[in-house]
């Protein structure tokens, strides 16, 4: 079987690469470029908003490099988890940066586009049927969530991607898809096992984060051969080890040895790693253990409100000494100087310095000479967000207690204006697993032809 | 005793998926990383006691011999984008293991 050489350009599409590692990954000859776009990482509010996390010109100044290489070489590029959470918005931000690419730089392909949509009704369905599972801690899944997410999008495993590139596409882009199915698709396709494929996926889909020094905007090339993969970083000064690989394997996992997937896991037991240059690692032994039902993981997001946050540093060490009763009691005036209003909202603050970072799980909550206030409000409009956050910090800077000496002010505010208007919160509603029949069932795959 | 600090040459923390965070720690060397394990000084119940959480919340803790490493996957106290929530990416958790200090008999300090 001829090796199969898959270039993986960054850890995520817009997070930028060396020119001159792409240039090396390219002297390579890769069979296709790869590269996943997404993560459920950045919270909530892009799936719930339909926004990407990651900025428009960073996507587009990737791609212009990508399409323009994979055309000259005449080969697929293959994008997944389009726009980040790869539900339809997302998508179609992708999308119309691909077509604005194509009129720029004069390129023409048949690209297939591939949305990951669940409809709300078909979920609903499968809910009472008893074929919706909760995806670890997560709470069961109720209709209620399911009414209220703004979007539902499923990760599509390899198949529909498969289809894809058997329609002829040369750019597949897809919406939320399991990271190491764009690498695997092709192998799989041309008949290398799936283990090994989708291992090789899982390791491709960081980047050069599994090289050492790691970096998640540096290219990576793998290479499938008989019986085993290889991994090397594209870029000059940094090397795949033993460790860095095997280590990369744990990344972001609950458990390393069993990687589970849509349709089914990449079991490691027997997986082996060995240096096999100064720079490359070899990979044999990874399975692939099909489940049956096979089930994709849905995600969804509702939002909870509005949120405002206002930032603040407090310099005086009385202030600080005191600072928990006085937090308590601007929560007290915030809620006496609004229960008579309707709505509903949650106050919250944050003491960088102390146990801004881990909270009540902190094992030093004792705070320095100076802290960091971060002030928010969720309310349910806009409007009583900003007054209940702009009472609760003029009352904080104003707030006496006991021994104070700085009778003009308890904050230090680096801006004006001081309160952030952050706009809809959002919260996950739904993480679930959905069993589908036919893999390719909820994710149709459609072709354009483009031109400049 | 040895601080953990100096058997091992990764300790971090990250989401695997928003309602779960998970540590890891990369021991220095294969020799270090089998005498943590052969002691299975690091378990369940210690990354329990260490993050103030009950142990069934600490759903996996696993010895991984191709990396030298062990992990833990806990339940996050709050999923990943709640109110309240300080750390989304859950990658600056791993503090409690800082201070931790691991059985360890003189004969083996030449390893590290």
């Amino acid at each position: 079987m001829k090796p199969l050489v898959l270039l993986s350009p960054t850890a995520i599409l817009g997070y930028g690469f060396p020119a001159a590692s792409l240039d090396r990954g390219l002297s390579f000859h890769p069979d296709v470029i790869a590269v996943d776009a997404g993560s459920s990482d950045p919270g909530p509010y892009y799936l719930g908003a339909g926004q990407s996390f990651v900025p428009r010109r960073s996507v587009k100044r990737d791609l212009v490099f990508l399409l323009r290489a994979a055309r000259r070489l005449r080969i697929p590029v293959i994008i997944g988890s389009a726009g980040g959470s790869g539900a339809r918005p997302h998508l179609e931000w992708c999308r119309e940066i691909i077509l604005e690419v194509a009129r720029e730089e004069s390129l023409s392909f048949r690209m297939a586009v591939v949305p990951a949509d669940v409809p709300r009704e078909l979920l609903l369905e499968e809910l009472s049927n008893g074929r919706v599972e909760p995806l670890g801690p997560a709470p069961q899944l109720t209709a209620e969530a399911v009414n209220e997410s703004t979007y539902l999008a499923a990760q599509m495993g390899i198949e529909p991607l498969i289809e894809a590139l058997e329609g002829g596409a040369e750019v597949v882009l897809a919406g939320r898809c399991y990271d190491p199915a764009v690498f695997a698709a092709l192998p799989v396709r041309q008949g290398y096992p799936a283990g090994l494929s989708l291992h090789l996926g899982k390791i491709l889909e960081c980047a050069a984060i599994a090289a050492v020094p790691g970096s998640g905007s540096d290219c990576m090339i793998g290479i499938l051969e008989q019986g085993r993969f290889l991994v090397e970083p594209a870029g000059e000064g940094r090397r795949a080890t033993e460790a860095s690989v095997a280590a990369h394997t744990l990344y972001e996992k609950s458990d390393p040895y069993l990687l589970p997937g849509p349709g089914g896991s990449i079991d490691l037991q027997e997986a082996v790693f060995t240096q096999v240059t100064d720079r490359r690692v070899a990979v044999e032994g990874s399975r692939w253990r099909p489940a049956s039902p096979y089930t994709v993981k849905v995600e969804g997001a509702r939002q909870i409100g509005y949120r405002v946050v206002s930032l603040a540093g407090a310099r005086d060490p009385a202030f600080i000494e005191q600072l928990d009763a006085v937090l308590q009691g601007v929560e007290e005036r915030t809620r006496d100087n609004f229960s008579h209003e309707e709505g509903s909202y949650r106050l919250l603050f944050h003491v960088y310095g102390r146990d801004g970072v881990m909270g009540p799980q902190e094992p030093h909550p004792a705070a320095g000479h100076e802290v960091g206030i971060v002030m928010e409000a969720i309310a349910d409009s806009q409007e009583f967000a900003e007054a209940v956050l702009g009472f609760a910090r003029s009352t904080m800077l104003h707030f006496g207690f006991p021994g104070r000496l700085t009778t003009a002010g308890n904050l230090a505010f680096p801006y004006s204006p001081s309160d952030f208007k952050v706009g809809k919160a959002y919260v996950f509603s739904v993480h679930h697993l959905l069993a589908l029949p036919d893999p390719r069932q909820i994710f149709p795959v459609s072709f354009e032809e483009v031109h400049p | 005793m040895k601080p953990l600090v100096e058997l091992a040459q990764v300790i971090r923390t990250k989401n695997a998926g928003p309602y779960e965070l998970t540590l890891d720690i990369i021991f220095k060397s294969r020799r270090i990383y089998e005498q943590v394990k052969k002691e299975n000084s690091l378990n369940a119940a210690l990354i329990a006691r260490v993050y103030g959480v009950p142990e069934p919340d600490i759903l996996k803790a696993i010895y991984f011999d191709p990396a030298c490493a062990f992990k833990a996957t806990m339940k996050r106290p709050l999923p990943c984008g709640d109110p309240g929530e300080r750390d989304i990416y859950g990658a600056q958790q791993h503090a409690p293991l800082l201070n931790l200090l691991l059985p360890w008999e003189d004969e083996h300090e030449s390893d590290s």
